[in-house]
């Protein structure tokens, strides 16, 4: 039988997100695997280098789509730490709860996908229902739903408004039910389990080399989180662990990204009984950058995003780079595509949670 | 063979005997009376048929996809209008472009266009979609989506609220019961 | 189970300073968990391995290009999962041949960044095993993230 390479993309029912995966098939079983991706290139680091810092936490919202608030937090981190700017506790814990409550809604996005991939329609509608309970929230502390335009250089743009915090605890104590229930749905389910146990295993040892982070490198047991390892805002002070599987399969990682969003909920939970009560939640930053450099790493929900920002002296930014995890993940994902089937593409890749505007940019 | 004896026997190629067939039956249902009465009967229930069942193409590409998505979810549902997402073009009435459009993408979503059979609409769904939105001076995205595909609606937002998106829909809703469409042999 | 062993910051520069006496220069700042330092383009694949192989320096998180009009730079971000130090490595390359020597080989993880790299800025890493265009449609002639590359719209 000949090999051939077959297209699967751009359109595709399986490819969230815009890019071509060509794989090249022996019969059904996979010999190799090519990603394709640019077709969401827009120049975006070409672009913020003609907009002043201010008008990017809009442009970053949209790296990422699905989990914007990481993204705009991230660049706030590194046009801080390259102007020298301090943050008030109050704007830290505010932006920390946002960034859990996004992870929950990143990863809520994430079950909404995978289950049509993997022939389980029901997770989609629950998980979509409890997403927008999320959105909710943001809109109400952020007006937008989606690419919120919320933290600051020097904080976040305003504070919770009355009765949000309220909100908050009953939309916690609503979603943990519900996690009981998806987990009934998704994990007693033989044909999902089949589907998803011992496929695609990646030892640690390859993981960390070939740059893999996030949920994927936890499921293959290596202990990194960025928010434990090499903490920024208030992790450090919070009381909370890493989700960790040692297993390496695609089952592992799923189950990484479920423990990730109880673990969401216990760290909003804390942050909401430290909080001071009330301070400032913004300081103004400098309208120009020093010259210099800064770098900001963060635990996106899909692994770990730096941004690398060099100032000029000017009210733009000489250089802007971001690193985004998937890039490096879907580099890595030949290696975990070979000697399996076609129809287990959709499973493997489906949970290493793709976005693709963060990796096209 | 004599034909003087057929005086009204005619003789036609192949290619003329195809386009007298096709058009004898367009003028004989024309001039009767028949379509004019069928239309009026079948027509205003074809059209009802066709605009409550459009099918979209499963084709998200960026932030407005996500919308999309919350828009067929059960709090915003849009199979109560009829709207089944399909994965393939050649099932589908509705092109939704939600994102934006780059040089790379451009052949691939034209040549979909082109797989879509007619009768078939264009919406363009956000910002980037319509002009390129906030990547107006980017050195790969088109301008807009209208420069290489004709569109019919514009649904505004960055991204759109799902409500707003649904609002867009009734409104092809509104304007393919305007353009009365669904006639007897209208194409 | 291996033993891994951990390096504070002060261990890690000497370390490199002893190896790399006149390659590698140390920057001023003072970041908790960082250590920025720019190194000869010569001197780079054998750094790399010294802090891969003796350093415990394992995950490549980032190689980015930039352009500083006068010079390239290759700018590399390099963790350590067990010590939890980020480096920032800083290599000037001159404008009129940008090439250096590809770390793929030794981090999986800096693949596709080093052919982004060459595909924005034209940087050659020598001894890629693939250095094509990623993002960009393959007959693109121009290399968008110059400096001097004016892409036209405003």
């Amino acid at each position: 039988m000949a090999k051939m390479w077959i297209n699967m993309g751009p359109q595709h029912p399986m490819t969230h997100g815009l890019w071509n995966l060509r794989v090249e098939v022996d019969g059904e079983t996979i010999t190799d695997a090519e990603p394709v991706i640019g077709y969401l290139h827009r120049g975006w680091e070409k672009m913020v280098e003609d907009r002043h810092y201010p008008q990017i936490i809009p442009m970053a919202d949209r790296l990422c789509y699905g989990s914007s608030f990481t993204w705009s937090h991230v660049y706030c981190l590194a046009a801080e730490d390259l102007m020298g700017v301090e943050v008030p506790e109050r704007a830290k814990y505010i932006r920390v709860m946002s960034d859990e409550l996004q992870r929950i809604g990143s990863h809520l996005m994430w079950l909404a996908a995978i289950g049509p991939d993997l022939g389980n329609l029901t997770i989609f509608l629950y998980a979509m229902r409890e997403r927008e309970l999320f959105m909710d929230l943001f809109q109400s502390l952020c007006g937008a739903r989606m690419t919120y335009n919320f933290p600051r250089i020097g904080g976040v743009r305003n504070d919770a408004p009355p009765n949000w915090e309220r909100d908050l605890v009953r939309t916690l104590d609503y979603f943990e039910k519900r996690m009981d229930e998806y987990e009934d749905l998704v994990d007693r389910n033989s044909v999902f389990r089949m589907r998803m146990v011992d496929l695609a295993p990646l030892s640690a040892k390859d993981a960390i080399n070939l740059g893999v982070t996030g949920p994927s490198l936890r499921g293959s047991g290596v202990k990194y989180d960025v928010r434990h390892n090499d903490p920024y805002e208030i992790y450090d002070e919070l009381d909370w662990h890493m989700c960790v599987r040692d297993e390496g399969d695609v089952y592992a990682r799923y189950r990484v990204r479920m423990d990730e969003m109880r673990m969401s909920v216990q760290i909003v939970r804390e942050c909401l009984k430290k909080m001071p009560k009330s301070g400032p939640i913004r300081v103004k930053p400098p309208r120009t950058a020093p010259v210099g450099t800064g770098m900001a790493r963060m635990e996106d929900p899909r692994g770990e995003s730096l941004m690398y920002i060099i100032g000029d002296g000017t009210d733009k930014p000489f250089r802007l780079k971001v690193r985004s995890p998937f890039f490096v993940t879907l580099s890595a994902s030949p290696v975990m595509l070979r000697s399996y089937k076609v129809a287990d593409v959709p499973s493997i890749m489906g949970m290493l949670d793709v976005c693709m505007g963060e990796t096209d940019r | 063979m004599d034909l003087s004896a057929y005086p009204h026997a005619v003789a036609m190629s192949a290619k003329e005997f195809v386009d007298w067939s096709t058009n004898v039956m367009d003028d004989i249902a024309r001039s009767s009376g028949a379509k004019r009465t069928l239309d009026k009967v079948a027509g205003p229930l074809f059209n009802w048929g066709m605009r409550n069942a459009i099918y979209p193409l499963h084709f998200g590409i960026a932030c407005c996809a996500l919308e999309m998505a919350a828009a067929s979810g059960p709090r915003f549902d849009t199979e109560r209008y009829g709207m089944v997402f399909r994965s393939s073009p050649r099932q589908c009435d509705v092109l939704l472009v939600n994102g934006w459009v780059t040089n790379k993408l451009r052949p691939a979503l034209r040549r979909l266009y082109e797989e879509m059979p007619d009768p078939k609409w264009v919406v363009a769904m956000g910002e980037c979609a319509i002009s390129g939105g906030p990547w107006y001076d980017s050195y790969n995205v088109v301008q807009g989506v209208d420069t290489f595909i004709p569109v019919d609606i514009y649904i505004p937002g960055c991204p759109p609220r799902p409500e707003a998106m649904i609002d867009g829909f009734l409104r092809l809703h509104q304007k393919i019961k305007v353009s009365k469409l669904g006639g007897f042999m209208d194409d | 189970m291996e033993e891994t062993v951990t390096y504070t910051i002060d261990q890690v520069k000497s370390k490199i300073a002893s190896a790399f006496p006149t390659e590698v220069k140390f920057e001023d700042k003072v970041r908790p968990r960082r250590l920025f330092m720019s190194a000869n383009k010569d001197a780079l694949l054998k750094l790399c391995t010294m802090l891969k192989d003796e350093l415990g320096f394992d995950h490549c998180s980032c190689v980015s290009g930039v352009d500083r009009c006068d010079r390239f730079q290759s700018v590399y971000h390099i963790c350590s999962c067990s010590s939890n130090i980020t480096l920032e490595i800083v290599v000037d390359l001159p404008h009129d041949n940008p090439e250096v020597d590809s770390v793929t080989p030794l981090w999986g993880g800096a693949n596709w960044h080093e052919r982004e790299a060459f595909d924005m800025f034209g940087i050659i890493y020598k001894g890629h095993p693939r250095l094509e265009r990623l993002l960009l449609p393959a007959d693109y002639t121009f290399f968008p993230m110059r400096k001097d590359c004016e892409t036209g719209r405003k």
